[in-house]
């Protein structure tokens, strides 16, 4: 278990990286807590995997330092940077028995062989295959060979951190719950530092104390999920996170008056805006009021998902979401209020000013 | 499901059927034919029942031939299958240099087996080769015109030339297809090279092992053209393998009958051989 420092990580596959679009991965600066669950959250393509296997010494970073505990591990190898990694399909190895594929990692650090057995054991009852311990490996099926996976990065007891890369892709949605909750309760029970990538946001909001929004090779957001659901930092934070995601409208601003294509907006506080950039105004759909006195909307289509209502509108010439109450009356002629506290002010996708 | 029969199907298979029979089958019953056969000349045949067959399973001669075979099979693929399995370990995975060592891989595959044998004979030679020459220079005695042990080294040599690439190429196709994450795994999980190799590479290798496995031990038990171009079964019948003596016997000798006989056992103990390495190697694999 250590604290993870990433000093001024960059990291680029081509070689002589110049301008910015050359690093997969932008400039990261941050520490990680001993201890702490961290998400990696962000679409395809978005530099998390780099990031994790930078961490785990898969990958050598083109710039920058990573320390656990203070002490440089940046030229280490993956073996000797005491680090378990689960990947997004399983590897397994084919001709050994499901007992012996947990024991190797333990068995290639020399652990005596009653620990092994013990380690070894209480592993299996997690992941539910004791009865199929003297097997072959070879014939699971693709979730239970992802388990054997999991399985081999829980093995080890004295690892630094533990680096998740998108491991429940292929297990199927009723034990992926149950996974994700016996990871969550090992990490309460071991405090292990746990980093987990995927782009699922469920996943991410429902695994981790902090979420770390990256998007195009840069950390956009690190926050708990209330702090990426109420304040996201950047428009792609809003979109990606919620579902529906945040509504973002072209805004003109001016003092605390907002102008959105002609209808007026009043701001609890005066954003401050460096001239010439593009603003706008973001809300989430859930604090879009639908009601009889506002600005008018045109309703397109209403998506009834159970306990609530998507409304799809047109706002100002722009599409717009709003989420009703299952039992919420849409009016004849619809208007819409924002919660003021809910309103959120862009400059060039970056969210300024004026805490609420 | 409801099966459809419709006999002008057989219609379609009939090209093939008859393709086989003229490039296979027919031959082969020829084969059958004459060894069961005597004849004293002006095409008029006698049976002989298994005659023949007794007459070639009593001679010293074929007993002889067949050890050579095995012992010969044996050495080369002891040499081949480990030392392509390395050198295929050791080729790069990616960048310039793949097409490379492919090409220069592939290129000894490319010569026709009578080129090969010719380019052993002129390179070991004494007088003028290359090899023959440059040892005898350095007072080396080798000579595989009169000596068994120089003549048995030139082939398994010059076998090992032309073939190795070919276990190597299959093993390298064997490992490319490995995906990066078993070997990112094994790095987590601190395995040696040895386990990497051992417990990644080897299991996923199986298959085309067993397959260079079979290619290598059919076509070196059936070796024809190179020590009949280099050696032509000699010093006097060191090398003079199956195929060689069979060709003595049906075309030097012509008697058809002894000859057709033993292609049949030559043919019969190919299939068996074959069959018991393919049975024990795939058993092994259903046990896992």
């Amino acid at each position: 278990m250590a604290r993870i420092n990433l000093d001024h990580i960059r990291h680029a596959y081509g070689p002589n990286p110049k301008k910015p679009s050359d690093y997969s991965l932008k400039e990261v600066h941050h520490e990680w807590n001993d201890g702490g669950a961290y998400a990696l959250l962000g679409p395809s393509g978005c530099g998390k995997t780099t990031l994790l296997n930078i961490i785990s010494g898969l990958l050598q970073p083109s710039e920058g330092k990573i320390l656990f505990d203070g002490k440089d591990v940046t030229n280490l190898s993956t073996q000797d940077r005491n680090i378990a990694q689960v990947f997004q399909f399983p590897v397994i190895y084919d001709t050994m028995t499901v007992y012996d594929n947990l024991a190797f990692p333990l068995r290639n650090r020399r652990v005596p062989e009653n620990e092994v057995d013990r380690r070894v054991t209480e592993i299996l009852e997690m992941i539910g295959l004791s009865d199929r311990a003297k097997k072959k490996a070879q014939g699971l099926t693709a979730d239970q060979k992802q388990k054997i996976s999991l399985g081999r990065g829980l093995v080890r007891s004295d690892v630094s951190a533990i680096l998740f890369d998108e491991p429940l892709t292929v297990i199927d949605p009723h034990m992926k719950w149950v996974l994700r909750s016996q990871l969550k309760r090992l990490h309460k029970q071991f405090g292990f530092t746990m980093v987990y990538v995927t782009h699922d946001q469920t996943e991410a909001l429902t695994f981790a104390d902090k979420v770390v929004v990256m998007y195009d090779g840069e950390i956009v957001q690190i926050g708990t999920p209330a702090e990426l659901f109420e304040r996201p930092k950047h428009t792609f934070v809003g979109y990606f996170i919620g579902s529906p995601g945040m509504n973002v409208l072209p805004a003109k601003i001016d003092g605390s008056s907002v102008d959105l294509d002609g209808q007026k907006v009043a701001l609890s506080f005066a954003p401050k805006i460096a001239a010439g950039a593009k603003t706008e105004l973001g809300i989430r759909p859930e604090f879009v009021r639908l009601g009889r006195e506002g600005m008018p909307v045109t309703i397109s289509k209403v998506e009834d998902i159970g306990r609530q209502k998507i409304v799809r509108a047109s706002f100002a010439n722009r599409p717009i979401a709003i989420v009703v109450h299952e039992d919420g009356e849409i009016p004849s002629e619809p208007k819409i209020t924002f919660d003021p506290n809910a309103i959120n002010i862009y400059a060039d996708s970056w969210r300024v000013g004026g805490e609420a | 499901m409801e099966k459809t029969w419709n006999n002008k199907a057989w219609f379609m298979v009939l090209p093939v059927l008859v393709l086989v029979a003229f490039s296979a089958v027919i031959p082969l019953m020829t084969v059958v034919n004459y060894s069961v056969q005597d004849t004293f000349g002006n095409n008029e045949f006698f049976w002989n029942g298994v005659g023949w067959f007794s007459d070639v399973l009593d001679s010293d001669r074929f007993w002889e031939a067949l050890g050579r075979n095995l012992l010969f099979s044996g050495i080369i693929l002891a040499i081949e299958i480990p030392l392509g399995i390395l050198i295929a370990l050791n080729m790069p995975k990616k960048g310039f240099g793949v097409p490379v060592c492919l090409v220069l891989m592939s290129l000894p595959l490319l010569i026709p087996w009578n080129v090969v044998g010719t380019i052993w004979q002129v390179f070991g030679r004494v007088d003028i080769g290359l090899l023959g020459y440059t040892l005898a220079a350095l007072g080396i005695p080798y000579n595989y015109v009169n000596n068994v042990f120089d003549a048995w080294l030139t082939l398994i040599v010059m076998d090992v030339w032309h073939w190795t690439s070919l276990v190597v190429l299959l093993c390298y196709a064997g490992l490319v297809s490995i995906p990066d994450a078993y070997y990112q795994a094994a790095k987590i999980d601190g395995a040696s090279r040895w386990a990497v190799f051992r417990y990644i590479q080897l299991p996923k290798m199986k298959r085309v092992l067993l397959i260079a496995f079979l290619l290598r031990f059919m076509d070196s038990f059936m070796i024809y053209t190179e020590p009949f171009v280099i050696t032509g079964g000699g010093p006097g019948n060191s090398t003079t393998f199956l195929s060689i003596d069979l060709v003595k016997m049906a075309i030097g000798q012509f008697d058809l009958g002894p000859a057709a006989a033993m292609s049949l056992i030559y043919f019969l103990i190919i299939l068996l051989l074959s069959w018991i390495f393919y049975t024990v190697m795939t058993n092994s694999d259903a046990q896992n």
